[in-house]
């Protein structure tokens, strides 16, 4: 049993459909990256995974408990499914530790200590323990990221969504992120990424899938859909997003 | 000019009053104005509304008005509010309209996307409001608040209309007496001005303690 599936999700704004029903699954362990123009839902498809935004229709199981089920305990499943936000979103009054310990503290019922002990395991991980007094203000870009993949991890989930997570950084602090985010894949951590870092997806990914209009158009491992991708699109966003953003991480 | 050092006393009796009825006020305004903003920003249409024809109406007549509806209106209801509490709940009715649209800008300054932060690890929206949202929205709101609270001790003084012996209820009764209306109510004028300068170094006090460090420093630093 794959460990997240979804099934034709669909989601319209207004007049204009941004999913017109994508499916897709996910074994456990696997890192998967969707690639693809923007404006093609691929973030959006994201936030309907963990209901952050509500798919029109469609369907989502997390190891095989339905997300979508109007009955499920839509919190405790987000607590599941770790996201981070291509602009960090962190909690902008609280500490670096804090805001790692806070969903454990409030959302999981942890005690004090043993939720800074993990968070601060978890800081160690993405190489920011020296950091745990700072504010999210006083960090940069990618000490920012780290954080909130750190924010991610601590909640102990299934997996994590990422939604571009290099997007919004300058490009010297991209490696920083990407280099945990390796470190992961590594580790085993099932890992769901939107992104346009190629050099990340041919390192890592274990299947890519190329969206677009808001569809899939072609997926396949990194090395079929580098050499041989089987749609013409494919291929000339690939082509594209190479000569564009490098291949080097 | 001459003033008498007999009048304070007097007038320090009235300014206790004053405290008692801002203080009062102020607090009632508080937990109204938190109600009314978290009404109006998550609330659905069937509360929102409500809480914005609230505060329309307590923004758009005047305190006075409303002061005397209070006092002079609710006995017409079998209600007989002395005129302590009828000034503590007019003053208080109106300042929570305006601290709820202070409240309301300041809620929807912080970024939405700590709010999508929080319900990603798995907190409520009532927790992401109480553990996210409001702690910054308070801070943001510090610096109209403490306009509102000095607007409110100046405003206070209206209940002398009904009878309450306030700093300007016993300024007024004192100067009636002995007609020296310039002196008096200069002295009366001093009080308030050194109230309104305490509390308002109190709450720029506040807003250095709660700052966060390293916000709207970069500007600065670039």
């Amino acid at each position: 049993m794959s460990l997240l599936k979804a099934e034709n999700i669909h989601k319209r704004y207004g007049k204009e459909e941004v999913l017109k029903g994508v499916s897709l699954e996910l074994e456990r362990g696997e890192t998967m990256v969707v690639i693809g123009p923007s404006g093609t839902g691929k973030s959006t498809f994201l936030r309907c995974i963990n209901q952050l935004t509500q798919p029109d229709k469609g369907r989502v199981w997390l190891d095989g408990v339905e997300v979508t089920h109007p009955k499920s305990s839509i919190n405790k499943l987000r607590a599941q499914m770790g996201f981070v936000f291509q602009d960090f979103n962190l909690f902008s009054h609280l500490n670096t530790l804090r805001n790692v310990s806070i969903g454990l503290i409030k959302v999981k019922g942890m005690r004090k200590e043993d939720a800074r002990k993990l968070a601060m395991k978890e800081l160690e991980r993405v190489g920011l323990d020296d950091k745990i007094d700072s504010y999210p203000a006083q960090l940069s870009g990618g000490q920012q990221q780290r954080v909130s993949i750190a924010r991610a991890l601590a909640m102990e989930p299934k997996l994590i969504l990422f939604d571009e997570p290099t997007s919004a950084l300058d490009p010297e602090l991209i490696g920083e992120v990407l280099e945990v985010m390796i470190n992961l894949a590594k580790d085993g951590m099932t890992m769901l990424v939107v992104t346009h870092e190629m050099g990340f997806a041919r390192a890592v990914a274990d299947e890519i899938v190329f969206m677009e209009h808001g569809v899939i158009v072609e997926q396949g491992s990194p090395q079929q859909m580098f050499s041989a991708p089987k749609h013409p699109r494919t291929g000339e966003f690939l082509n594209k997003i190479t000569e564009l953003y490098g291949e080097t991480e | 000019m001459v003033f008498d050092l007999a009048w304070l006393p007097k007038l320090s009796q009235g300014l206790v009053l004053t405290l008692q009825i801002t203080t009062a006020c102020i607090a009632m305004g508080i937990v109204l104005g938190i109600l009314l903003a978290l009404g109006r920003v998550y609330g659905n249409r069937l509360i929102s509304t409500p809480c914005s024809i609230y505060i329309q109406i307590f923004r758009g007549t005047p305190l006075l008005v409303q002061l005397l509806m209070v006092y002079y209106g609710l006995p017409s209801w079998g209600i007989y509010p002395s005129a302590f509490i009828s000034g503590i709940l007019a003053l208080g009715l109106n300042t929570g309209a305006y601290q709820a649209e202070y409240l309301r800008g300041a809620i929807q300054a912080v970024n939405p996307g700590q709010l999508m932060a929080a319900r990603a690890i798995g907190m409520t929206l009532p927790q992401a409001i109480r553990y996210i949202v409001l702690p910054q929205a308070f801070r943001i709101v510090i610096p109209s608040w403490s306009n509102e609270l000095i607007l409110m001790v100046k405003y206070s003084s209206i209940v002398f209309s009904i009878t309450l012996l306030d700093l300007m209820g016993v300024g007024r009764r004192i100067a009636m007496r002995n007609f020296r209306y310039f002196e008096v109510f200069i002295v009366v004028a001093l009080f308030y001005l050194a109230l309104i300068f305490i509390i308002s170094q109190l709450l720029r006090l506040l807003e250095q303690r709660v700052r966060i460090p390293g916000l709207g420093e970069q500007a600065e630093q670039r």
